[in-house]
């Protein structure tokens, strides 16, 4: 995030788009509510589904899934036709808005209507509120990223912040709520193909130099493979081993069939896990790990936020923190690894990660800190380019609309998203295994609209199939409104309704990521 | 209001200098003066219900309540008269006769306000006869349980759940002498809008509202409290694990510091933690000893050897680059750390990635 959670509760607008806020990130969820009920906030939210935030919005824009890109670019076509952006702001601190003016310039209200099924009226509505708040906050999260535009959808979103001047000033921004406690950890030490920790590129050779003196030992100057492009090499016997640390793709990943074909073909295995997930059972060798509850360490949260875990019971049986197999496993690969402590981890990280460079165990005992936080004096950062932004001036990227990759038809008359819900997480691994939210919320709910359900003979309850091109599930119907006619939406934390068997692979071609939020799918009775 | 302006007053014989807009108990608050409370909740409305909070202040008609009562220039308060222990002892021998408050069993025995009070006001016993309401306890769900014969009708919870939390669940159902708390209608939670955040639960003052599983599990002074960081989504709320002889009984939300959430949870923070002491934890290494075989316990050493030996032959045949490691947005950031350093270091490729887009 650019900004701070904090910063949710005291501003002049939230905008919350593509993100499911109260259920997957409740917390936040509460501060945009308490925003909106008790400081006045105003709230626009831009969702296919009826989420619950939509309760406590002034305006509501229903796009139909994958038409974000339309709808930004139709708040922006208001903004500038009106001139109601901010002027100054712009001349002094971006670039390229010409070229963004020419691009928005064909989204007119009426235009952006036909593609997403936004009224013009309230798309006007909203581009109005948003550009005549003091202080915009832009919120999001996966609804927004996983589509074949993703990467497209988050520079338009930032456009629009940055045209009306809400980049670099608190209680704006554009934040991306982490859906994973340690996604943004996992990104900033360096579990990319492309960099090193601290986003330090491996392709550069003054970054892999540094790397090589710091760690001993010759390093590769050649980008890696992503996720999805490692399952392929699997298939294609381009990759032959595989070591899984803490990640359960056999749930998780779109094309289920397809990743299971290419796993099988892998020589060598390695799963290291809490549980004997559904990856681990396929592996040739699963090595069993610590839960956080275990083990001393740090997790960055969504706001750049360092803080510690702390060791509170014994690990069951054999169980290893996973630092320790990892060292262990280095060492008798005939690279000593010798760590006492995380701690010890920490301080060699800070030393090679400039952003973390000021960060010490004892600085963060009470309440941690939040990156860019580079020397031992520095209070760590609120939120993100203040006076200037890191490439110096900010960027305005056109980008057209495009549909995503697959459209319904006759046979596939149905859009199918996918996400989370309140009381699970993930791939179901914990929470599932936890009494109360597995009470809760026991089993695979698919949530369709009533006048669906009708037109099909499907009542609340029944079990229903759902198919794709690529595979089939079957689950109970959850009849709701929250679900627009047309659309279908399924969480994917029930590994025997495995969402991923019908998902699509088509990924965005710079962020890599499954377009999980649009698919078109058949259902009926099962 | 300009809240810079200082107001000068007295309490307890103190000279003090207050802030225009506070009130004589976060006055006191701030000056270490002891002020007990019942209904008093931060960060809500002042409700100025129960009255435990009341003080003397001079020229006033009657006791005041401190939390709801701003301070005034040149105002003289007294918190330890006769008349204000006298008046706080009645209101609580009332709270105490009208609940059935059996500290024997309760699981907040010894972390209960009332009981707290009762013993600092030195009350033997109430002096009315103990007339208690005859609920059910709720056990409807395996979260949160309720024993509303406990509920002292204080309204924290009402507050939290409403603003705090933004649920908007809870309300008093009834009034006068048959109020009571509960989401509409007077459902269970488990039949009502409840997100089973537990903000009411972590803010009932005694034992009316309490965590299901830790019922027997074990007492307050028995346990042992680890602050730590959530491990299921980006918020990272800081949290107390209450652990006792190696097992979580429950777990809080922790405001000490404040940031990110607070001493709020939601349902996955506070009840979603029984996954630690699963038994399909996994607590040996499993070796596939050939394709086709089951997966079958190993030792640590004969796992480290079956890797090692098998990656370096894959290395020396097919490259570096035909080795792959997926690290975890659910691990450490040391752990994260070291991973992609096995993966470039000592194996030598690029090839790592994690599921932070899915
Ligand atoms: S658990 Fe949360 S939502 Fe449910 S009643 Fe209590 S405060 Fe309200
Ligand atoms: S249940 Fe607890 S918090 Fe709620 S009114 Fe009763 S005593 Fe107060
Ligand atoms: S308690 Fe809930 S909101 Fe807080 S970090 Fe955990 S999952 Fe996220």
């Amino acid at each position: 995030m650019t900004n701070s959670i904090e910063e949710f509760e005291f501003t002049d607008l939230i905008l919350a788009t593509g993100t499911n806020t109260t259920e997957n990130h409740p917390i936040i969820g509460m501060k945009i509510k308490r925003a909106v009920r008790q400081h006045g906030t105003k709230l626009i939210v831009i969702d296919p589904r009826e989420i619950d935030l939509v309760k406590y919005a002034d305006i509501w824009l229903r796009q139909k899934p994958g038409t974000d890109v339309a709808v930004f670019n139709g708040l922006m076509n208001v903004i500038i036709s009106e001139g109601l952006y901010a002027k100054v702001y712009v001349a002094e601190r971006t670039e390229n808005f010409e070229a963004l003016k020419n691009t928005v310039e064909k989204y007119t209200p009426e235009y952006v209507e036909k593609i997403s099924g936004v009224p013009a009226e309230d798309l006007q509505r909203a581009a109005r509120l948003y550009a005549k708040a003091k202080r915009a906050n832009i919120a999001y999260a996966m609804g927004l990223t996983q589509h074949i535009s993703g990467t497209d959808n988050v520079k338009t979103m930032a456009n629009l912040a940055m045209l009306c001047g809400n980049i670099g000033i608190e209680g704006g921004g554009v934040n991306p709520l982490r859906g994973q406690n340690n996604v943004q950890g996992a990104c900033d030490m360096g579990g990319l193909p492309n960099v090193f920790p601290a986003y330090q590129q491996v392709a550069n050779e003054e970054a892999r130099k540094k790397f090589e003196t710091a760690w001993k030992a010759t390093l590769s100057p050649k980008p890696g493979l992503t996720l999805m492009e490692i399952m392929q090499a699997a298939g294609s016997g381009a990759i032959k081993a595989l070591y899984i640390m803490g990640e359960n793709p056999l749930v998780s990943d779109p094309d289920l069939h397809h990743v299971r074909a290419e796993l099988q073909k892998l020589d060598l295995m390695i799963v290291q896990d809490i549980f004997l997930t559904e990856t681990a059972q396929m592996a040739d060798v699963v090595l069993p790990s610590a839960s956080f509850a275990e083990k001393d360490g740090t997790f960055t949260n969504t706001e750049r936020r360092v803080q510690r875990i702390r060791k509170a019971v014994p690990a069951p049986g054999q169980a290893k923190a996973d630092w320790e197999i990892i060292s262990e496993l280095a060492s008798r690969m005939g690279y000593p690894m010798e760590y006492s402590s995380a701690q010890q981890i920490f301080e060699e990280i800070t030393s090679l990660t400039p952003s973390y460079g000021g960060i010490t165990y004892r600085r963060i005992e009470r309440e941690g800190l939040q990156w860019p936080c580079p020397t031992s004096d520095h209070r760590g950062t609120k939120f993100l380019h203040k006076d200037r932004f890191t490439r110096g001036r900010g960027l305005f990227h056109a980008v057209e609309y495009i549909p995503p990759a697959e459209n319904t038809c006759e046979e596939y008359p149905f859009i199918l998203s996918t996400g989370r819900v309140l009381y699970h997480y993930h791939t179901g691994t914990m929470t599932r295994r936890a009494k109360g939210p597995a009470q809760r919320y026991p089993e695979c709910l698919v949530e369709i609209n009533p006048f669906d359900g009708a037109k099909l003979g499907i009542s609340d309850g029944q079990a229903v199939k759902l198919k794709s091109r690529r595979g089939m599930v079957e689950a109970k119907a959850k009849l709701t409104t929250k679900s627009a006619a047309g659309t279908v939406f399924m969480n994917f934390h029930f590994a025997e309704a495995a969402v991923n068997q019908l998902t699509n692979p088509a990924l965005d071609p710079i962020g890599k990521i499954p377009e999980y939020k649009v698919c078109a799918v058949k259902l009926e009775k099962a | 209001m300009d809240r810079r302006i200082l107001i000068n007053l007295k309490i307890d014989g103190k000279d003090i200098a207050a802030r225009a807009g506070q009130t004589i108990l976060d006055v006191a608050r701030e000056n270490d003066i002891y002020i007990p409370t019942l209904c008093y909740l931060a960060g809500t409305t002042k409700a100025g219900a129960c009255r435990v909070c009341l003080v003397e202040v001079e020229g006033a008609r009657s006791l005041v309540a401190s939390c709801c009562m701003p301070v005034s220039p040149g105002m003289v308060v007294k918190t330890n008269t006769e008349k204000v222990r006298a008046a706080q002892k009645m209101i609580v021998e009332l709270l105490w006769s009208s609940g059935d408050h059996n500290c024997l069993t309760c699981e907040q025995n010894g972390n209960c306000e009332l009981q707290n009070l009762i013993y600092w006001l030195k009350i033997d016993k109430p002096r009315f006869a103990i007339e208690a309401p005859r609920y059910n306890q709720e056990n409807t769900n395996i979260m949160i349980q309720r024993d509303l014969n406990k509920c002292v009708l204080c309204g924290r919870c009402i507050r939290a759940c409403n603003e705090i939390q933004v649920n908007e669940v809870l309300d008093f159902s009834l009034r006068g002498s048959h109020a009571k708390v509960g989401p509409a209608f007077d459902e269970d939670y488990i039949n009502s809008a409840c997100v089973f955040c537990g903000e009411c639960l972590q803010v009932c003052p005694t034992g009316a509202i309490t965590y299901t599983q830790g019922k027997f599990a074990g007492r307050p002074w028995e346990m042992e409290k680890v602050r730590t960081t959530c491990a299921y989504c980006g918020v990272g709320c800081q949290m107390d694990l209450f652990v006792k002889d190696g097992k979580i009984i429950k777990v809080a939300g922790n405001s000490d510091y404040g940031k990110p959430n607070e001493g709020s949870l939601c349902v996955k923070g506070r009840f979603g933690m029984d996954f630690i002491a699963h038994p399909d934890r996994l607590t040996k290494p499993l070796i596939r000893r050939a394709k086709g075989e089951e997966l079958q316990e190993a030792s640590w050493d004969e796992a480290y050897s079956f890797i090692a030996e098998k990656l370096a032959a894959i290395k020396s045949a097919s490259g570096a680059d035909s080795i792959a490691g997926l690290s975890s947005a659910r691990c450490t950031n040391e752990e994260n750390y070291l991973f992609q350093k096995f993966i470039r270091a000592v194996i030598g490729t690029n090839n790592v990635d994690h599921c932070a887009r899915l």
